[in-house]
């Protein structure tokens, strides 16, 4: 690991058996010569022990009786009640439930999109068209979240657009937002209009990188456009997806927590409060800082867990991994 | 790529004939919408809500804009947005910068140390009710710094950096090493020249990021006069809370509620402008940004 100040891999090989012996004393001189590349170290270490590791600490409350007079040291110890606490109240199931919906469904529904964009975006001969539609596509992303909630209070209201279309259909105009039925499909929808274009993005590079040469053999051998989408195409892509794959599994519980809370309303709370909302109103709306920590972190282990375990079976099944 | 079309079949061409359709419609999918709303901003609402979009111009108005402009909250939202905004990407951008190129260099002593201390970070983290109680001890709170400060470090930007450092050819630092500079000279004078690309991805990732959020400012601030931009609009687009400065002097209930949903339109047209018009300029970056990051 520490090879001193050995600049090329030559120079290491020759001087390795002396390196050996003083690795103590070199690294040390290493640090000292070159101690700038730690200053520059310092900012990004510091911020990230302030603001990660101390909020770290900080989530021993979930186990405390914390009021903010004695302090996180001064606060008594009350073990797992907070958490037995939630697990037993009345509304965890509906809670729990709703947000492995919400973003499972999202996982599955929005994770192909991108793909299916990209596939088809490849076919798309005239590079200048392409790339004038991928622009369009990419518009919605650089759209603010606060926006796109705003914009589904708009289109779903009971006189907006959406519904002076339904009218045509349908006698009574559908009040989209306050309806815990179509929470989840507006959540995901708008999901995938705001990011499935910019989420293409990674895709479209991968594909442009394949060797025309292989397409126009297999074409010579009677692949049909399909035959080569699959096992050209497809097969390109397959390590991408399933880098992109764990991490959206591991983010799986704390997906879109800013629009879930932006798209709340009292009437559809049935459908869309999920834990990080949840969270929120307990622990610093309501300020019973405890409780709201011990639900996060209830959420943080189940989020590592998820992560950890999708990385070993796409390891397992792809020869691909996270880390 | 254009000669693979040698010898498609008939469904080959059916297919690609619907591929073609379908990206029409992709491309309306999202495009409508926002047409909707910039064309709606210029609308009388009543004649919006009853009768829908309409192109006489005795029905286009500005008053959305103007009240919007008459009004402070908006504006100053924009200008605490702009100052948030750039204070986070200096932070931010600075401090990646620094720790990915030192982090980048082989033979640093303890590297291993370093990145398992910020990736650590990744898996695990206190959550929102520790962080904020932090932020609260801090006495940042109500403060630009609780904006700032909290996020602007992120592994994930450090690894970017640092796979573009690593990238650029040994070969410079090793000549500028036997004239005897230092890692840090060599840093300033031969590396930082070479990272504007780097610096330019992440600034801009940085800044959207920062310009179109909302939730540290609704938890950290209270002072509506410190309220960025999103935060303004929540209250508009959200809220229904519109400033008795937009709406002038007393009015009734439907006038109030017409002239609200108007004020919804011209402010989702204000806030989006800007990007809309820029983002176009920087799509090599964006995609740059993206292929970075996807070598690991």
């Amino acid at each position: 690991m520490a090879q001193g100040w050995g600049t090329s891999p030559r120079s290491d090989t020759l001087t390795k058996q002396i390196y050996e012996g003083k690795r103590k004393k070199s690294s040390l001189e290493y640090i000292k010569k070159n101690y700038i590349l730690y200053l520059f170290l310092l900012p990004a270490v510091v911020l990230v022990f302030i603001f990660n590791y101390i909020p770290m600490y900080g989530v021993t409350i979930a186990f405390k009786d914390f009021s903010p007079l004695k302090g996180i040291m001064g606060s008594e110890w009350v073990g797992f009640q907070h958490f037995i606490k939630f697990l037993e109240s009345p509304n965890f199931h509906q809670i729990f439930m709703n947000t492995i919906k919400l973003s499972t469904f999202e996982l599955l529904i929005g994770f192909p999109v991108p793909v299916i964009l990209a596939l088809m975006l490849n076919q798309v001969r005239r590079s200048k068209i392409k790339k004038n539609i991928q622009l369009v596509l990419y518009a919605p992303h650089f759209i603010s979240v606060v926006v796109i909630a705003g914009m589904a209070f708009i289109f779903l209201s009971p006189a907006g657009p959406l519904n002076a279309l339904l009218a045509l259909v349908i006698d009574r105009p559908i009040s989209f937002m306050s309806e815990p039925e179509y929470f989840r499909t507006i959540f995901i929808a708008s999901g995938i209009w705001q990011s499935a274009g910019f989420a293409s993005i990674i895709y479209v590079a991968a594909l442009s990188n394949v060797d025309p040469q292989l397409h126009d053999a297999a074409t010579i051998d009677g692949a049909s456009l399909l035959q080569r989408i699959r096992h050209i195409d497809l097969q390109t892509l397959k390590p991408t997806m399933a880098v992109l794959f764990i991490l959206a599994v591991g983010g799986i519980m704390t997906i879109g927590f800013e629009k879930a809370y932006l798209l709340q309303t009292s009437m559809n709370l049935p459908a869309s409060e999920i834990i990080d909302t949840y969270v929120y109103k307990r622990g610093l709306q309501a300020a019973d800082w405890s409780f709201g920590a011990a639900i996060g972190l209830f959420n943080s282990i189940i989020s590592l867990v998820l992560l950890v375990t999708v990385n070993a079976v796409v390891k397992k099944a792809n020869g691909e991994t996270l880390y | 790529m254009n000669n693979n079309l040698i010898n498609n079949s008939k469904t080959d061409k059916v297919l690609l004939f619907f591929n073609k359709i379908f990206l029409v419609v992709v491309v309306l999918i999202v495009t409508l919408p926002l047409l909707y709303v910039l064309l709606g901003s210029f609308l009388q609402p009543d004649v919006l809500l009853t009768k829908g979009l309409s192109f006489d111009p005795k029905h286009w108005t500005v008053d959305g804009y103007v009240r919007i402009f008459n009004d402070g909250s908006i504006m100053r939202g924009f200008l605490n947005s702009i100052l948030y905004s750039t204070g986070f990407t200096l932070v931010s951008v600075g401090f990646t910068i620094l720790a990915g190129y030192s982090l980048s260099i082989d033979n640093l002593v303890g590297k291993k140390i370093i990145m398992l201390y910020f990736l650590f970070t990744m898996f695990f983290n206190g959550g929102m009710v520790p962080t904020y109680l932090l932020v609260k001890d801090l006495g940042l709170l109500n403060s630009p710094w609780a904006i700032i400060l909290p996020g602007a470090i992120t592994v994930w930007n450090i690894i970017l950096a640092r796979t573009f450092f690593k990238g650029l050819p040994n070969e410079l630092k090793e000549a500028a090493r036997i004239d005897g500079a230092s890692d840090a000279k060599i840093f300033i004078s031969i590396i930082l020249p070479l990272a504007k690309p780097i610096v330019f991805v992440l600034a801009l990732y940085s800044f959207i990021g920062q310009w179109n959020a909302y939730f540290d400012a609704m938890i950290y601030l209270e002072d509506k006069s410190l309220y960025p931009l999103q935060l303004v609009l929540r209250d508009i687009l959200i809220q229904n809370e519109v400033e008795p400065g937009m709406i002038g002097d007393q009015l009734a209930r439907a006038e109030l509620q017409r002239i609200s949903e108007m004020i919804k339109y011209s402010a989702i047209v204000i806030a989006s402008l800007p990007l809309m018009i820029m983002y176009p300029f920087f799509q090599k970056y964006f995609e740059k940004g993206v292929m970075v990051g996807s070598l690991k």
